[in-house]
């Protein structure tokens, strides 16, 4: 356990960092940003899903000599995103992939022309039959991708499912399907770029991941490191939306750039955005479920398939997460999952809050409801008598080392909710009532940090330094997109310094300042990050001490002092750790077997939820969030990361619909991709059971991503307790409740069977 | 180029303007690109997300709506305004608070759309705060966040006059969430 009992700044609700400016309006996002000289740039995209480029013209009735215009040959180095594997264009050349694929860059100083340029690009395609679906994909309707449209599969086994079947007392199978979901940030993506011939190539954006965008800009220009430079602008909302896109829309800006010789803003517009840009991976998961007489899991079968769209951007990495969530937070003595993402003419499907969970867990949990109905249990019951406990192992068999607090969890939900009494009162009021309520559960859990070896691979290096103006600066890469890296960072390392808040400041996200501290995704800043700011400030202190005559206690003045005169002897103050993972962690990447997350978070979410059986509308009243996340360290922005995460969930559930027409998202627009409003957000109880993580920073685990994992499950489970109907695939809008409701019996004529 | 635009006065945020624009420019652009004041933000460009919220002539307005053209003569408020000598609007100061901002985008559109709300009803009910920030969408917080922080502004607001007229929409049950949908 951590010796670490009393804190001063960490754990307290300290005003948002950067919050004075975003109140005041004086924020600067890229869209309020002005270079000198600046042109505007856009993007022709492709109108098909699938097909080779027969020509490419422009009309003259256009003036073209002022309009610079690029295509994939003005590319000096490699046409190619770098992500996991490099085989998406950043401009098409000669064929297409999916609708809206980039295949030529305008750029000019006036808007108004740009516009009228753009329409007056005349593209003609040799159209190919195109693939929309998983199962297209599956059966090899058109090979669109490498040998087969596999992007990425894992077979992950513990025990031997094969010897369960015959002799178990019960058998549950079934198949679940959760759609595409749009980030919705409402800042839309956008870049500018500069280009000079001495200094490379430096760009402004709205992004995640500034070394993502450094990897891809070094290799679409052929230049080396040091010039290129990325820097973070202020961000307003991500989700995972500006994890991998904005390495293509940099690439963009910056090539006109270079081209026409201005700086180069390129900023989308709402109905740009939703069509080009990645969402949500659309999933079918399939269960099949051993069970003993008293409801003991024997064995689960999993068979989990995504939809990657046109290129492999992220989903082997979104895959492998779905498949560590698949099994749940429950022990199982047999586990066969078999995980495949397939390629289809969709734009790439990328990173989203969760990056796979919540899709998984969708399955599971709404899986866990049907076995409960079958074999005539209380579904929080099932659920109790499965829970990991400590000592257990997961499917991995990565043995459970931290405390697993599920049935305590588990416990306050339902006290905190009075469960039983509602749903005692709801069965007592619904037979007389068109609106029927219901009141359903998910219990999950969400793996911190990088996945199996990756924190290791990252290797970050985080820190701080010591301005000669007394201001000490928070060196990372991480950035600030409404989660509140700036402020807990912050207080990570005036806690650390024993320094006021106001004391430190967060360097420039830029990669010409800071040391790569990896990516801003995966639930791993305040755990892994944090911990390396906590190291590098005692490290900074016991340098002090050391070389500097800082003493044993020490005023602000007295630790200024000091620093000044560790400059005077050694120069730059500057203290930087590199991650070191915890002791005796072990991962096979082949085999998918061992640690694969240094840990995890834990939650049991209750939703409440209404069905008006006249208008078909389901909503969700009232909402509970128990969660054991390791040591809050800001609970005010604990919560509004855990109250925002649902409020998204719900929109997964019962609101968000990507419409695809031949393969483009019809409804892309705010008017008709429907989120949920200030009308619309229950009252959500949240609740923190605290257990401090000893490896993280100051005790802390990943929450950022957890909350999106339960309220689709809770919802639909909700829904089965309202109306009696199970519901397999999600969002589930109006339209889609009232097939359901027309197709099945209602709870009354089923009692009168 | 040299389309002479028509010059068109507005008053923001207490200082006279004269603008040379296309009349049908939006009042949002106007404000962002001739008068700098950027802090407006764009989000959707439909009038669906409320991020270009703005007060003209005291009501809310999208400014993405607006042409300037209709902006003639009108008072414009922006929440460059909101805070005024140094002092926070007691609206900011509960955003801060509260936990109201995260990303930050909607949040100027946010601030006016609640300004204007506690204006009309300086002691909301959980109904009318839901109601009157309907048309502003944030999706960081859940919207939880920003109902607390009205509340508290609210709560900073001298005690209310006697209600001459008894409010026709009752409080909803505790725990009870209203729902327009």
């Amino acid at each position: 356990m951590s010796t670490r009992t009393t804190t001063r700044i960490v754990g307290a609700s300290v005003p948002r960092k950067e919050g004075l400016d975003k109140l005041l309006g004086r924020a600067r996002y890229v869209d309020d940003i002005e270079r000198p000289g600046m042109w505007f740039g856009t993007t022709v995209r492709s109108t098909i899903p699938r097909g080779l480029i027969r020509s490419i013209r422009f009309d003259p009735r256009v003036d073209w000599s002022d309009v610079t215009v690029v295509t994939a040959a003005d590319i000096p180095g490699d046409n190619h995103i770098q992500l996991i594997v490099a085989d998406q264009p950043c401009l098409a050349d000669g064929a297409v992939n999916h609708c809206d694929e980039a295949i030529l860059l305008l750029a000019h100083p006036d808007r108004h022309k740009l516009r009228q340029a753009a329409v007056a690009v005349n593209i003609e395609y040799d159209s190919l039959p195109a693939i929309f679906t998983i199962e297209q994909s599956e059966r090899q309707d058109q090979v669109i991708w490498g040998a087969d449209n596999l992007f990425k599969s894992f077979v992950l086994e513990k025990g031997n499912v094969d010897a369960v079947w015959e002799t178990a007392a019960h058998i549950v199978e079934g198949e679940y399907r959760t759609g595409a979901q749009e980030h919705l940030y409402i800042e839309n993506n956008g870049i500018i770029a500069e280009w000079s011939a001495e200094s490379g190539v430096t760009v402004w954006g709205s992004l995640q991941c500034p070394y993502y965008v450094h990897k891809t800009l070094v290799k679409i220009f052929a230049l080396p490191d040091q010039k290129v430079r990325v820097v973070q602008t202020e961000t307003g909302g991500a989700f995972g939306g500006k994890e991998d896109y904005p390495s293509t829309l940099a690439s963009h800006a910056a090539l006109l750039a270079m081209k026409c010789g201005h700086p180069v803003k390129m900023v989308y517009d709402r109905m740009e955005d939703l069509a080009a840009t990645t969402k949500r991976h659309p999933s079918r998961t399939r269960h099949r479920t051993a069970l003993d007489n008293d409801g003991k899991l024997l064995a689960m079968e999993i068979e989990l398939a995504t939809d990657g769209g046109a290129y492999a951007t992220l989903s082997s990495t979104v895959l492998s997460r779905a498949t560590l969530h698949a099994p749940g937070p429950y022990s199982c003595p047999n586990v066969r999952i078999r995980s495949r993402s397939w390629a289809t003419n969709m734009v790439p499907y990328g990173a989203f809050r969760g990056f796979g969970a919540p899709q998984a867990i969708f399955a599971l949990e709404r899986h866990m409801d049907e076995i409960a109905t079958a074999l005539g249990l209380d579904p929080v019951e099932l659920r109790r008598k499965n829970f990991l406990h400590d000592g257990d192992t997961t499917a991995t068999e990565q043995r459970m080392r931290e405390p697993v607090i599920m049935d305590k969890l588990l416990d306050r939900a339902l006290r905190e909710s009075r469960y039983y009494e509602r749903r005692a009162r709801f069965a007592r009021r619904n037979p007389g009532s068109a609106v029927k309520r219901g009141i359903g559960i998910a219990a999950f859990y969400h793996g911190s940090g990088f996945t199996g070896s990756g924190e290791r691979i990252l290797n970050s290096l985080a820190g701080m330094d010591v301005t000669p103006q007394g201001k000490v600066r928070v060196l990372v890469s991480n950035t600030e997109f409404g989660q509140g890296t700036n402020t807990v960072l912050t207080q990570i390392a005036a806690e650390a310094l024993g320094i006021d808040y106001d004391d430190i400041a967060m360097a420039a996200p830029d990669t010409g300042l800071v040391p790569n501290s990896g990516p801003t995704v995966a639930s791993r800043t305040v755990m892994v990050v944090g911990r390396l700011i906590e190291r590098a400030g005692l490290q900074l202190l016991s340098l002090l001490r050391r070389h500097a005559g800082l003493g044993a206690e020490f005023s602000r003045a007295q630790f200024f002092a000091a620093c000044e005169r560790y400059r005077a002897a050694k120069g730059e103050v500057v203290s930087l750790v590199r991650y070191e993972a915890p002791p005796g962690i072990f991962w096979d990447d082949e085999k998918y077997h061992g640690e694969a997350y240094p840990a995890y978070a834990w939650s049991v979410h209750l939703a409440q939820v209404a069905v008006d059986t006249l208008t078909f509308s389901a909503e969700v009243e009232e909402y509970w969030a128990v969660q054991e996340v390791g040591k809050v360290l800001n609970p005010v922005l604990a919560t509004g990361q855990i109250e925002g995460g649902i409020a998204q969930g719900i929109g997964f559930a019962l609101y968000e619909k990507v419409v695809l027409e031949n393969g483009h998202m019809a409804n892309n627009q705010m008017t008709n991709y429907i989120i949920p409003t200030a009308e619309d957000v229950p009252p959500i109880h949240v609740f923190f059971e605290e257990i401090s993580f000893r490896h993280g920073g100051y005790g802390a685990k990943g929450l950022g991503e957890l909350p999106h994992d339960g309220p689709a499950p809770a919802i639909v489970n909700a829904i089965k307790d309202a109306t009696g109907i199970s519901v397999h695939s999600i969002p589930l809008l109006p339209e889609d409740l009232f097939v359901l409701l027309a197709a099945q019996p209602s709870v009354e004529e089923q009692a009168a069977l | 180029m040299s389309v002479a635009w028509p010059t068109i006065s507005l008053t923001v945020n207490g200082h006279a303007c004269a603008v040379a624009a296309p009349p049908l420019k939006r009042l949002l652009d106007v404000l962002r690109e001739d008068l700098r004041l950027t802090g407006t933000k764009e989000g959707c460009g439909e009038g669906e997300c409320g991020s270009c919220s703005v007060r003209m002539n005291g009501e809310l307005v999208n400014s993405c709506l607006v042409p300037v053209l209709q902006a003639e003569g009108a008072h414009i408020q922006t929440v460059e305004e909101l805070a005024s000598s140094g002092i926070l609007h007691p609206i900011q100061q509960a955003f801060l608070d509260c936990g109201g901002a995260q990303c930050g985008i909607c949040t100027p559109g946010m601030l006016m759309a609640a300004a204007e709300l506690l204006e009309r009803h300086p002691h909301p009910t959980l109904a009318e705060i839901r109601e009157g920030l309907a048309g502003n969408l944030c999706r960081c917080t859940g919207f939880l966040r920003i109902f607390a922080s009205v509340l508290a502004a609210a709560a900073q607001a001298p005690d209310p006059e006697p209600d001459p007229e008894p409010d026709p929409e009752p409080d909803p049950e505790p725990g009870k969430a209203p729902h327009a949908r």
